[in-house]
């Protein structure tokens, strides 16, 4: 993975000292509040209902074990003794204090790592495959652009004032992980019929209030010019996207209003004066950074795996969690392992201290000390020998990181929500929770297959509701009640769509058993091997709906009695939202 | 009034002109002393004010840069306005001025002008801040030096960090 040299780490240490001056200035009311938040907030900081936040910057996912130890170490000195990663392939902590921070940052610039710009009206960290450089169906290795992407964007001088976020995505396999259609600028890298490498650029897609699927505004950019071109996008935004209402200041907007042709005409006139410049990537410059993510030494590996054949034969655990949590990889004898951080008592995406050292442990032993954050908020141990498996599945089960459910239904993606987050208008982790529970049977699961199940808190998205098979949103309050409404159809990757609402909404207790009878449906109208999204799409909403609403759904209100979770309250002060 | 001007504290004699509620740009009168005319009042009483060598002209973060395409060489002082200090519009303004209509004066930030945003605003062009009247100037100036090194090309750096320097793995490994 990409090392820091003597610049970088000169600025990121400069970054820790900036800010440390900040917070001492905050502390000693020098910087009022409103002018401390886009500060705090472009160095990952919120302010939450009961403590601050803090987003750490885990560039294209991609994390050493000695980065995962110190995350380990924050947890325990800092927060709870747990973290949490986000679907943007970040780290979060939930639970410090303001006075905490600068030493944090300090701690984190000693294994070359940052909170910078993982929040605010910038642009963000760049996300991208989580199966980057060893998925089967790689065209191009998207890392060194990512890279050479995220070094541009640090502390870009003309775009630390942005009317919102912009968040930038790029893929390099044929299937897309890294949900380019849903960024403001997504980048799939391509090879033309020459073979020379470029980038399909999409721009003005987005998930939140407005869903809407990016279009493209080049269909092949070759690769030395993905800088300038997109440094000429942000101009053009930087000036004219709409700065009246945040709800309105996406690019996503902004293309629209114009059309896309009459953007596309203004961002290349923009981009001649950059064009074949100085901001033009050079060959030495991609070398440099390509050099950090070759290939590690893998063996040549040419044998059957016996041993793994007969194991898998006579274990069915084993089996389930070979079928869901490993995936091919490129190199034969090696195997792509996701670890499961979707467990029935905890958050998704939670992982403790001790899970944390215990990963950066199995990434040294069995994956050339490097882990990968999943946008489903798992973890991934990207090269693994296949006679390893055995013993590695052996020793994450004991760690409870081998539940075999990756794109099963508890493999969730759920929002912060109500407790941590003021923009909500209800709970979603707790939800999570009962879910999970409700369906805790994994052969259960196994025979559902393949389906996403997405919750967000309110209509703003963080939870890509809009993108999941099942998608649950909390809507408007009712008399301070939690709602909830369901949508079907929606999915994401190349075929992406945006799922339909299927009426009324429920209270929080009836949520599992709407579910359950969604999946009942499915049970009942699959053909062969059909997967959830498939059936919808075949025979529509229509079934779905009539079962789901043909009887009232009775419940009864549990007592509270997860101590990770806290009631929702009413908030005086708005915007204290991860969202931004 | 003291501003900060090429890195240093100086007296500057400059009134910015900002236009009241009753005022239009076409009536205001303009003092007989160096003023920076907001862009509006510079468009409409261009025909007086072109006599004279001691206007300048700011823009508000909507205006565009083009407007002084024609008249961009008789100013030896151009502000931009900061509304808000998050707002980033201003920034883009500064590039122009500088990149496009290669304008070579001073560059003055009026407005919202806070130490955290002036590293970033002298990078793009700015070279003179007139911070807001309840800063001090001395900790503004402390911004300017924050960092020593930047990534990308802007005004003040033709050439981005990988062609500048030889970069290799730092020595002592994280
Ligand atoms: S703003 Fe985002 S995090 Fe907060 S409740 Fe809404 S969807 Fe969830």
């Amino acid at each position: 993975m990409y090392r820091y040299d003597q610049y970088d780490q000169q600025i990121v240490n400069e970054r820790v000292a900036q800010y440390s001056d900040q917070v001492r200035r905050r502390l000693a009311d020098e910087l009022a509040e409103d002018e401390f938040r886009p500060l705090r907030l472009q160095n990952g900081l919120y302010m939450q209902v009961h403590a601050y936040m803090l987003r750490i910057a885990v560039p294209y996912g991609l994390l050493s074990a000695k980065q995962t130890r110190m995350f380990a170490h924050i947890a325990r000195k800092y927060d709870r003794d747990y973290g949490h990663f986000t679907t943007r392939q970040n780290m979060q902590f939930n639970w410090l204090k303001l006075e905490d921070t600068p030493a944090i940052l300090a701690d984190l610039a000693s294994v070359e790592m940052h909170a910078i710009q993982t929040s605010g009206n910038c642009v963000r960290n760049i996300t991208s495959d989580e199966y980057a450089g060893v998925a089967a169906d790689e065209v191009v290795d998207p890392r060194p652009y990512a890279e050479i992407l995220r070094q541009w964007s640090t502390f870009h001088p003309e775009f630390a004032g942005l009317p919102r976020k912009f968040k930038i995505a790029i893929s390099g396999g044929k299937e897309d992980r890294a949900a380019i259609e849903a960024h403001d600028i997504g980048l799939s890298v391509i090879k033309n019929a020459q073979g020379e490498i470029g980038f399909k650029v999409l721009v003005g897609g987005g998930l939140g209030r407005t869903p809407i699927v990016g279009s493209v505004i080049c269909e092949f950019l070759p690769w030395q010019h993905v800088m300038t071109y997109i440094e000429a996008i942000l101009r053009i935004y930087n000036q004219y996207g709409r700065r009246d209402n945040m709800y309105k200041a996406r690019i996503k907007i902004l293309v629209k209003a114009l059309g896309i042709a009459e953007f596309k005409r203004q961002v290349e006139e923009e981009w001649l004066y950059a064009k074949d410049g100085p901001g033009t990537i050079t060959n030495e410059e991609l070398e440099r950074v390509a050099h950090y993510f070759a290939p590690p030494a893998y063996e040549e590996i040419t044998s059957d795996n016996a041993e793994l054949t007969k194991f898998k034969a006579e274990n069915k655990d084993f089996a389930n969690w070979l079928q869901r949590n490993v995936k091919p990889h490129r190199v034969s004898g090696y195997a792509i392992v996701v670890l499961s951080l979707k467990k029935t008592e905890v958050a998704p995406g939670d992982a403790s201290a001790e899970q944390l050292d215990f990963a950066a442990d199995l990434a040294d032993k069995y994956s050339f000390a490097e882990l990968r954050i999943t946008h489903k908020q798992n973890l991934v141990l990207a090269d693994v020998k296949q006679s390893d498996l055995i013993d590695l599945w052996q020793a994450a089960t004991a760690q409870g990181l081998a539940t075999p459910n990756i794109g099963l239904l508890t493999d969730m993606i759920s929002c912060p929500g109500a407790e941590f987050c003021t923009l909500a208008n209800a709970r979603s982790i707790p939800l999570a929770k009962l879910i999970a529970e409700r369906f805790d049977n994994i052969d259960f699961q196994h025979d559902i297959g393949e389906i996403e199940l997405n919750i967000s808190g309110c209509m703003n998205a963080c939870g890509h509701n809009h993108v999941g098979n099942i998608g649950i949103t909390g809507v408007e309050k009712k008399n301070h009640d939690e709602w909830y409404q369901i949508s079907l159809g929606g999915a994401k990757g190349h075929n992406s769509s945006i799922g339909k609402i299927i009426g009324p909404s429920f209270k929080f207790e009836q949520v599992p058993e709407v579910i359950d009878r969604l999946l009942q449906v499915y049970l009942r109208e699959r053909i062969e091997e059909e997967r959830f999204i498939d059936t919808v799409r075949r025979i529509g909403h229509k079934p779905f709906k009539e079962y789901v609403y043909a009887t009232k759904i009775a419940f009864e209100v549990e007592e509270d009695i997860d101590t990770r979770s806290f009631k929702p309250v009413q908030y005086s002060v708005p915007f204290y939202s991860p969202r931004f | 009034m003291m501003i900060i001007k090429n890195k240093a504290i100086v007296n500057d004699d400059w009134v910015v002109l900002r236009l009241a509620e009753d005022e239009t740009p076409e009536s205001v009168t303009v003092a007989a002393v160096k003023t920076i005319v907001p862009l509006k009042v510079w468009l409409s009483q261009k025909q007086i004010l072109q006599n004279r060598d001691d206007i300048g002209v700011w823009f508000a973060s909507d205006e565009r840069p083009e407007a002084l395409k024609d008249d961009i060489t008789k100013f030896s002082v151009i502000a931009v306005d900061f509304p808000k200090f998050t707002d980033g519009r201003g920034q883009s303004i500064a590039y122009n001025l500088r990149e496009r209509l290669a304008y070579r004066g001073e560059l003055r930030a009026i407005g919202e002008v806070l130490r955290d945003q002036v590293f970033y605003m002298q990078r793009v062009g700015f070279d003179a801040f007139a911070p807001r009247p309840d800063r001090d100037l001395e900790d503004v100036l402390k911004g300017l030096t924050v960092f020593s090194e930047g990534y990308q090309i802007s005004v003040d750096q033709k050439s981005p960090l990988f062609r500048r320097v030889a970069r290799t793995e730092a020595s002592s490994k994280a």
